[in-house]
């Protein structure tokens, strides 16, 4: 077995986001899909640090995972306020009830 | 094997199997418990990865701040009057074989592909470099993320708002 | 004290009245007493340019000291070329000598003000209003650059409209506020003209490297004529400002403002910011400019002093005599006397603001009451008021032992000089005339205002001398009218420390070909000490030399003669000038409507452009309107004609595609589920097929 190196991390983070990818395509419930997408991002994030310590990137890679963390907090207060409305609206937080696209 | 491998696989397996239990557990509280310890997991290859700053960070913004707001989140739009809240699963068939592809493809990407690694050796702590960073070449970005943050709270309150 | 106390004192008087502003108008509709924030801070300002005013003439006259930062740096842009701006201050003698002026100026009508406008209901906003002014008249002062003072020029503009409107419940004053601001653009925009040009050309706004580039060679469009016409543009700010003729209509209307308003703005400060103005760009100003400069200086002399004459209003007097006496600084500047130009704004603020602070004292006690009939006899009532006024007066007439007399004077021989050198004696001609009718209205003014009998013994009974924080700043002016602070010898300035050792006319930087004929050979170029070289040739300091005392003489007894005529007018009743009135009833008349200019442009400007207006409305309504309407016509039976086409033609293959479209679209609605997340394995399995399609991917 090899040591671990800069693949060992990739494979974990590509885990990662296939699982974040699988929960976002089969849970019904709104929150659920917030947090497949927390998954990506989480992948995301290893992959851009693997990167910075394997890839001779210096610290940006760590800047731009700092910023990636910064703007997942936005997105989840943004996703879970329009959870909340649809939730008001529709009286479900189920995503494929609310097909008004349909229609 | 020695110390420093076997610390990698403890936190892999606590990353992928946490994962695994979020997006298959039928209990949403279950999954969000789950969530919390992917992103300890996460923030120990954080760690690994000579991102000492970052891991705590993880640990503070995800597990202290959006675990918070997703559990909040599920408080609010389930019904909890002693019932355990169950999630249903949509097109289960299709999306495992999709995801069995294409999980297949990324990794043998990983695998196959020739990466050039070369090691950067970051200090003992990052929180020097990463803040003179922060003030010097990102500060541009840093004040744009301020004002993005402030826009989110301020949309996150009138989307949210009873009209 | 060393050159960097200096800017930081500078910097001081400049900010300074900035913070009392802010302060000021933030608390002052909290606070009744915030006012006195304001006058601490204008008094600071004061000391700070005393200390600046002792400091640079007594130990630096000779330095000229810059401070200057890089505001906005572009490097060399496609079109522009090098696009660097710098903000930054000079301080020079001019720049000390105004400052304390401005500061001296300001700080009495503060003082003054606080008795003068007692119980007026915005009386903060009135001091925060003061503040601005002081910050904007101390940048124009200091700048090193002219954008920068295109800037506090405007601030100036703007703060003058807020003070002259300061009482907007009259009609007629927020109408002076508004007819000052329109007729000062007027001239901005030729002066932001000439920025624009010499901002073309120089790609900098730094006076100093202007006149470097200009002295090197370098004019716009590489002709004098240009560079005339850029300095002539630059001079339209000064008519404007100084209320020079043809603009000069806004400033006795201004004094519907605050009679202290009157003092700081109109007579000491805002309208000097003109003929500095003038006085900074002098060195690049040509023979030609300077010929039409001297000429609209003439003009506003002499036009302002025959209304004066006849006006019954005492601060309409004055004001008329401001502009008169502004015309003689452009004209002192125009026929190249530079020195004595610079003195008499000098001279002219203390005694000018003396004068108006002076009315201002006879209208409060008077209940407001302004017209000049109805006075009389103040003098028994306000024996200070009366004694500095007349001092001022005497002043302003030109009368020996004044600082009035020494600049006039000055100017006179140089308008002499001038004349003896070129053959051009109209500009003499008409500062002596000028002269002779200046004496002559302001001992009108002094003689119908405390002489005689009381005229309305209503009010007569109920006049008072003023408190003393009116009185104290017209004591401390008309101290400052007397020689003795300018020269040692009380008839000849050229001697004195004031000419000869602070203010230096500047050496011109226009080419040779487009300078005055009297200064255009370097050769005969005056050499003085410390070998410095000076703009006038030897033949201009003899002909002033020779000037002298030819104009001494005529100027003083034309000066005399002028008191002499108000006496026997006004005083005496040898003549009686109501006969004289009558007698030349249409040049009476011609002078009391003011030459009918505001007339004349309601006339032509005003009623061109209501009429332009007019036109351009019933052009709208007609012939645009007409042809919209007949392009509609038109269209309209055309769209009839394609309407038929459309329905049945058109309609029918849209309805034919619709209908083929509609059975697809039935087909195909199957696929669309409206499920977000079966789209998102779609999505993901099409990636998938891609990349099995498109790599060659070796899985092992």
């Amino acid at each position: 077995m090899m040591t671990i190196g800069l693949q060992h991390f990739l494979i974990v983070s590509g885990l990662l986001f296939s699982l974040g990818i699988f929960g976002i395509m089969t849970r019904k419930n709104a929150v659920m899909v917030l947090m497949g997408i927390e998954l990506i991002l989480n992948s995301a994030n290893i992959n851009f640090i693997a990167f910075a310590k394997y890839g001779n990137f210096g610290y940006h890679g760590q800047m731009i995972a700092l910023f990636v963390i910064i703007l997942a907090a936005a997105e989840a207060a943004i996703a879970l306020a329009i959870v909340l409305n649809i939730y008001k609206n529709f009286s479900t937080v189920n995503v494929d009830e609310v097909n008004k696209l349909k229609e | 094997m020695n110390i420093y491998d076997l610390i990698f696989y403890l936190f892999a397996a606590i990353t992928v199997f946490s994962a695994f239990a979020v997006v298959s557990s039928k209990n949403i509280i279950y999954s969000a418990y789950s969530l919390m310890l992917t992103f300890f997991g996460v923030a120990g290859l954080y760690v690994l990865l000579g991102a000492d700053f970052l891991a705590i960070v993880q640990l503070i913004v995800y597990v202290g701040g959006i675990l918070i707001l997703i559990l909040f989140g599920v408080m609010l739009t389930n019904k909890v009057n002693g019932m355990p809240i169950h999630t249903e699963v949509t097109n289960l068939i299709p999306a495992s074989i999709t995801i069995g592809l294409f999980a297949g493809i990324i990794l043998a990407f990983f695998v196959n592909t020739n990466w050039k690694s070369t090691q950067t050796e970051f200090p003992n702590t990052t929180i020097v470099a990463l803040g003179k960073l922060l003030m010097n070449e990102y500060i541009l970005i840093f004040e744009l993320l301020g004002v993005l943050l402030l826009i989110a709270l301020i949309g996150a309150a009138s989307i949210a708002r009873k009209k | 004290m060393s050159e960097n106390q200096i800017i930081l004192f500078s910097l001081f008087s400049l900010f300074a009245p900035l913070l009392g502003f802010v302060v000021t108008v933030i608390l002052g509709k909290r606070f009744k007493f915030m006012y006195l924030f304001e006058v601490a801070v204008i008094t600071l300002v004061l000391l700070a340019s005393i200390s600046v005013l002792f400091v640079k003439l007594g130990y630096l006259p000779d330095t000229k000291i810059v401070s200057e930062f890089a505001w906005i740096s572009l490097g060399n842009l496609p079109i522009l070329g090098d696009f660097n701006l710098s903000l930054g201050i000079m301080i020079d003698n001019l720049t000390v000598i105004m400052l304390f002026v401005v500061s001296l100026i300001s700080t009495l009508v503060h003082y003054y003000s606080i008795a003068y406008m007692k119980g007026d209901p915005r009386f903060n906003r009135y001091f925060a209003y003061l503040g601005i002014f002081t910050f904007s008249m101390m940048g124009i002062v200091l700048t090193h650059n002219i954008l920068m003072m295109y800037i506090f020029w405007e601030l100036v503009g703007l703060s003058s409209y807020l003070l002259i409107g300061f009482w907007y419940e009259k009609k007629s004053a927020s109408d002076a506020s508004k007819k000052a601001f329109i007729v000062n653009r007027i001239g901005d925009v030729g002066m932001f003209a000439g920025i624009m040009m010499i901002f073309v050309t120089y790609h900098t706004f730094t006076f100093d490297t202007i006149f470097e580039n200009i002295s090197s060679g370098v004019l716009p469009f590489n002709s004098d004529f240009w560079l005339t016409i850029t300095g002539l543009l630059l001079f339209c700010g000064a008519i404007g400002k100084s209320a020079q003729f043809p603009l000069h209509v806004w400033l006795p209307d201004a004094m519907e403002g605050p009679t202290p308003v009157s003092a700081l703005i109109h007579a000491a400060t805002m309208v000097a910011a003109g003929v500095y103005l003038v006085a900074r760009i002098f060195v690049l100003l040509t023979g030609d400019a300077l010929f039409i400069i001297a000429v609209v200086g003439a003009l506003s002399a002499l036009i302002p002093a025959t209304i004066a004459l006849t006006q019954n209003d005492i601060k309409k007097v004055l004001a008329y005599s401001t502009i008169s006496q502004l015309g003689y600084m452009i004209l002192a500047l125009g026929v190249g006397s530079f020195a004595y130009g610079f003195f008499h704004l000098i001279t002219h603020a203390f005694f000018k603001a003396g004068l108006f602070l002076g009315s201002g004292s006879v209208i409060h006690s008077m209940h407001h009451e302004q017209d000049i009939q109805k006075m009389g006899a103040l003098r028994k009532k306000m024996p200070i008021t009366y004694i500095t006024f007349v001092i001022f007066s005497i002043a302003i007439a030109g009368v020996p032992l004044t600082s009035g007399f020494l600049s006039k004077d000055g100017i006179l021989a140089g308008t002499y000089a001038f004349g003896l050198l070129t053959g051009q004696w109209i500009f003499a001609i008409v500062g002596f005339l000028v002269a002779m009718m200046t004496a002559f209205y302001m001992f009108r003014l002094v003689i119908l205002t405390f002489h005689g009998e009381a005229r309305d013994h209503h009010k007569f009974e109920h006049a008072h001398e003023s408190p003393l924080l009116m009185t104290v700043p017209l004591m401390i002016l008309a101290t400052l009218s007397v020689f003795i602070f300018y020269t040692a010898n009380p008839v000849d300035a050229e001697g004195g420390w004031f000419l000869s050792k602070w203010v230096k006319t500047p050496t011109t930087v226009v080419p040779e070909s487009a300078r005055y004929s009297f200064m255009v050979s370097d050769a005969n170029i005056e050499e003085i000490a410390h070998s410095e070289k000076i703009v006038h040739s030897v033949s201009y300091s003899e002909a002033l030399h020779h000037a002298h005392m030819p104009a001494v003489f005529l100027s003083l007894f034309l000066a005399g003669l002028g008191i002499l005529t108000a006496f026997l007018f006004y005083q005496w009743k040898k003549l009686n000038a109501d006969k004289l009135a009558s007698s030349l009833k249409p040049l009476y008349n011609f002078s009391y409507n003011k030459w009918y200019i505001d007339e004349f442009y309601d006339a032509t400007f005003l009623a061109f452009t209501m009429a332009l207006s007019r036109f351009l409305a019933w052009f709208d309504q007609t012939i645009v309107d007409g042809i919209v309407n007949g392009t509609a016509t038109i269209t309209r039976f055309f769209s009839r004609f394609t309407g038929g086409f459309d329905t049945y033609v058109v309609d029918g293959l849209v309805n034919l595609f619709a209908y083929v479209s509609g059975m697809f679209g039935l087909i195909l609605r199957k696929l669309q589920l409206g499920k977000v997340q079966a789209y998102v394995v779609l999505v993901i399995f099409s990636l998938v097929i891609l990349v099995f399609l498109f790599t060659n991917l070796q899985i092992g």
